[in-house]
């Protein structure tokens, strides 16, 4: 399936007190691995368990245990790799990456810095129907998570809960392609979607099952451009990289704000130092993680206790043969096959249960019909009662069966509303509920033609002055739906009346 | 009545199985050995309930008959193997109290067939040592002499509780573990015989870490056949192990035929080391000699990264350590040093580990962190591993061309005095390990066999190196040299 056509969009432009900048950024995306066990242990990866209650004598990093990595989690690593189209790399190697903290027992965090499981890859990011910029990844490696230390329990003492420790990630790199706050924010939307299509991530920011720091560095416009052509980084400026960030919209307002701080230095005549942030979304700002002091150098090495991860062309083979139809590929199939617009299958696309949905509703019917109804009915309520897809009262089913009543001329659009409205909170069969309250509109011009008669009769008054302004038509019209409980067929009704006052 | 310390494990297995006496009656003659020699102070940890308990239950499955070749067999378990809820610090302050909720697989393998623990064995800290000066429960006594004199001697490390347990008859055999020559070196300074097997050979699950691509553990005991029995057992695969190979292991003990005829013994010309004793070149050339009369070919072989071996090892092994030794942080077990009102974490790991590692540690600790720091990385580890894949290659190639074993002496020089090294440069303790270490970083079995005294009557040994997974034929071959060296000396007992 092809790819629609698009656009790539203007880089944003900040404009400083002296002078225009344009942003560079780029993005580490922390995706938690969904897997029932975790990285390196049989340990349970449940959110919200009893502190400390799915932890492994690995996880607690006792004497003498070791990591056994697991195959699970390496799959899903490579089946996002082959979702963003990446080369797979069939030997991969873990290192150690050594500091210090309390939620970190080892004293060492299991990664891939050297030779990380999957290369490079692109991600197409959407940021309106026909434009999309397309960020380069740089690389997926699979890591370990830390634990949480809680620091509020005690006035004297921390507190650390190992659930988390050993969690297996997977860490999106991208290239520094990203050039605006709402692409930043897009592009993490994007990953979002496509790990969730993939299943190999549930994509709950709340959680923190998705997390992302964020490198920003300003430039003056045309810096980029030549950066592109050479790939020298002399061209851009420094970065910071603001850490730990879960959700798009802090995204967006610390990259913002941490663009606006560089410039004010630069215009100040200073010079940024390349460090790391965290972003202090109640205060607006950025502040540094870490005095210098306390820069870490990591030591990384290989780790001495796994081998090297060597896998078969023929398991990536199985796992590509596997994958689920993508987000982008989806859109431009139901932009085709249906004739939405690409707003419409973006809407549709967002969520692949969303999507599955809507092709349940579609098939065998009018796409543009089932989208209108999914869209603009659906989700619209769906929304206002705060349900995703799964909670939807009405099945696809159901909803199809709406739409054939209404295709078939047994209700009006209208009353097909309202029909929603009791199978959303009735429930049954829409056939039958239409037959058993005599939903049914009337079509039988005989008695339409009753009707008007007899309405005619009782006032010859409104008959002359329709006669006279045929713009009056309209209240008979009002009429015979009121006699008739709006039953009556729109089209017949109209053709009645027109009929009648000739 | 048969002495009973005097056996081997072939031995009381042996015996145990006619009925000549029961497991119980051989772990109490045992426990009291051990307790009339605390002044070896090589048992860390003393556990005769357990060895009660466990010699009990082997006497029933020896008299029903079926009882596998460990069973009912006392030993000591070197302090950096796990035992569940026994003490297990490595001898390390740091871990000051540490008993784990698990069994190591090897103890596990070795419970399982039957064996008997007396106790936990002291050892240098965290393994890091060759004279057991560095551990934190003082240092292990040799049961050996020299001639007359009366000064204490070392029985070598890091293993050297172990070994002094096994030479003193306090046991009839013990785990080691060897990263650079921890099982071999003691051993050949106590007239033992120890086994380094092929990396991968034994599982590490449950072994307190010290440098984990070069760690691995062995047997201890009097004879090569007690070697290939013991072997057994503590050999497998374990899927907790990723570096764990998994193959069969073979019946070591049927290996020892003692026929080596055809065999092709190399003798590699760079571990002729200037200034090595005369007695060392001595003991060399004789076991070259004892070998060929068994029917073996003795060839002249090349092993020219050699002398980059120590300097390797000496930055991969650091490297190694210092990050497996930051868990040992003060939060989760072990020792944890009082803060004052207003420190902090930092102040808390800090302190931690500068009161709970000894010089040692810490110095290796330093060198790890240093060698694997950026700007240094390239330069040091990088470098070392290249080193550590020609010296691999350096053995491939004399293997591939037909070399069945390669013979060597096991450390340059009979044991030395307790104290005698405390104030020389650190890197002449290192020294010791000079013909071990190579054997570790190729990941090669080796196995050192006693093979004659000093003029001061202290043992020395030599060491064969095997190709790897081929312990069987090593050990055939050690028997060999064990046959005709006939060394039998035993350290009079003074203690």
């Amino acid at each position: 399936m092809t790819n629609l056509a698009y656009t790539e969009p203007k880089a944003k432009v900040i404009a400083g007190a002296k002078e225009d900048w344009e942003l560079v950024i780029g993005l580490e995306v922390h995706a938690q691995i969904a897997s029932k066990a975790k990285l390196f242990s049989g340990a349970s990866t449940q959110f919200g368990a009893e502190p400390n209650s799915n932890v492994a004598f690995v996880d607690a990093a006792m004497p003498g245990m070791l990591p056994v990595v697991n195959e699970f989690c390496v799959e899903q690593a490579i089946r996002t790799g082959l979702g963003l189209k990446a080369k797979i790399n069939l030997m991969s190697r873990f290192d150690r990456k050594n500091y210090f903290y309390p939620d970190l027992p080892q004293g060492y965090q299991i990664s891939q810095l050297y030779h990380p499981i999957v290369g490079e890859g692109e991600i197409l990011v959407d940021m309106e129907p026909g434009v999309a910029r397309k960020v380069r990844v740089e690389r997926i490696h699979i890591e370990q998570d830390a634990g949480k230390s809680v620091h509020d329990m005690d006035p004297e003492m921390s507190f650390v809960d190992l659930n988390r420790t050993g969690v297996g990630l997977m860490e999106i790199v991208s290239f520094p392609d990203i050039r605006g706050p709402e692409e930043a924010a897009e592009y993490v939307r994007k990953i979002r979607q496509i790990v969730r299509y993939l299943g190999t991530c549930d994509g709950n920011m709340q959680e923190g099952s998705m997390r992302a720091d964020v490198n920003v560095s300003v430039c003056r416009p045309g810096d980029y451009e030549r950066f592109r052509e050479s790939g020298d980084f002399k061209h851009l400026g420094t970065r910071c990289e603001i850490k730990n960030m879960n959700s798009m919209r802090f995204i967006q307002q610390a990259i913002d704000v941490e663009a606006r701080r560089q410039i004010a230095i630069l215009e100040d005549g200073g010079s940024i130092d390349q460090e790391t942030r965290l972003y202090d979304n109640v205060k607006g700002e950025t502040r540094p993680m870490r005095s210098k002091e306390e820069a870490h150098d990591y030591r990384y090495f290989p780790c001495p206790d796994l081998l090297p991860l060597e896998i078969e062309q023929s398991w990536v083979d199985k796992i590509a043969a596997s994958l689920p139809e993508l987000p982008d590929e989806k859109k431009a199939r139901f932009v085709k096959n249906f004739g939405m617009t690409e707003y419409d299958a973006s809407v549709l696309t967002a969520d692949v249960a969303n999507a599955e949905y809507f092709e349940a509703v579609a098939k065998g019917r009018d796409g543009k019909q089932a989208a209108n109804w999914v869209i603009n009915e659906l989700f619209g309520r769906l929304k206002k009662e705060d349900h995703g897809i799964e909670d939807s009262p009405i099945s696809a089913n159901q909803l199809g069966g709406i739409i054939d009543l209404i295709a078939k001329g047994d209700i009006s659009g209208k009353i097909g509303k309202e029909l929603f409205e009791i199978v959303w909170t009735e429930g049954g069969d829409p056939a039958e509920i239409v037959e058993a309250r005599g939903m049914k509109q009337v079509t039988d011009f005989g008695a339409i033609e009753a009707a008007m008669d007899k309405i005619m009769a009782d006032n010859p008054a409104q008959v002359e002055k329709a006669k006279a302004n045929p713009k009056l038509a309209g209240w008979f019209v009002g009429q015979i739906m009121k006699a008739t409980g709006g039953k009556a067929n729109p089209k017949a009704v109209n053709e009645t009346v027109r009929k009648k006052l000739g | 009545m048969t002495d009973l310390s005097k056996l081997t494990i072939a031995d009381a297995r042996d015996a145990m199985r006619k009925g000549n006496f029961t497991a119980v009656e051989l772990t109490e003659q045992y426990l009291g050995a051990i307790e009339a020699a605390d002044v070896l102070n090589a048992f860390s940890t003393n556990t005769p309930d357990i060895a009660r308990a466990q010699a009990a239950a082997a006497d029933m499955r020896i008299a029903k008959g079926d009882a596998p070749d460990m069973c009912g067999i006392p030993l000591g378990i070197k302090d950096l193997f796990c035992t569940k809820g026994v003490q297990t610090q490595a001898a390390s302050h740091i871990l000051d109290g540490f008993k784990p909720e698990y069994e190591s697989t090897i103890t596990s393998q070795l419970f399982d067939a039957g064996a008997v623990m007396l106790g936990k064995l002291n050892m240098d800290e965290f393994a890091m040592g060759s004279s057991n000066e560095t551990s934190f429960y003082g240092p292990v006594t040799s049961p050996w002499r020299r001639g007359n004199e009366e000064t204490k001697l070392t029985p070598g490390g890091s293993s050297g509780g172990s070994a002094s347990a096994v030479s003193a008859d306090l046991c009839l055999g013990a785990t080691g573990t060897d990263t650079g020559g921890s099982i071999r070196q003691p051993a050949a300074f106590t007239g033992i015989v120890g086994v380094k097997p092929t990396y991968g050979r034994c599982s590490r699950w449950g072994v307190v870490a010290f440098a984990s691509s070069l760690d691995q553990a062995g047997p201890m005991v009097k004879t090569v056949r007690d070697s290939a029995i013991m072997l057994e057992a503590m050999a497998g695969h374990d899927a907790k192990d990723s570096t764990s190979a998994d193959l069969a292991v073979p019946n070591f003990e049927a290996a020892l035929t003692g026929d080596i005829r055809g065999k092709k013994i190399g003798i590699p010309k760079e571990y002729r080391l200037d200034g090595m004793p005369d007695e060392i070149e001595t003991l060399w050339q004789e076991g070259a000699e004892k070998l060929r009369d068994a029917g073996a070919e003795i060839v002249d072989i090349s092993l020219p990264h050699t002398k980059y071996a120590l300097p390797a090892y000496y930055v991969i092994a650091p490297a190694e350590a210092s990050s497996n030794l930051s868990r040992y942080d003060g939060v989760k077990y072990g020792h944890r040093a009082k803060l004052n009102a207003g420190e902090g974490i930092t102040e808390m790991y800090e302190r931690t580990r500068a009161e709970g590692f000894g010089d040692e540690v810490q110095r290796r600790v330093m060198i790890g962190a240093y060698v694997l720091s950026a700007g240094f990385y390239d330069a040091y580890y990088i470098r070392a591993q290249k080193v550590r894949t020609l010296i691999k290659q350096d053995f491939e190639q004399v293997f591939a061309e037909g070399i069945d074993q390669i013979l060597t002496p096991a450390t340059p020089s009979a044991a030395f005095g307790l104290g005698e090294m405390a104030n020389a440069d650190p890197i002449k303790m290192y020294l010791n390990d000079v013909f071990t270490v190579t054997v570790n970083l190729a990941g090669l079995p080796g196995v050192s066999v006693p093979a004659g005294l000093d003029a001061s009557g202290l043992p020395l040994g030599l060491q064969l190196i095997g190709q790897p997974w081929n312990e069987a034929d090593m050990l055939n071959t050690a028997f060999a040299l064990e046959q005709a060296s006939g060394f039998a000396a035993k350290p009079a007992r003074w203690w």
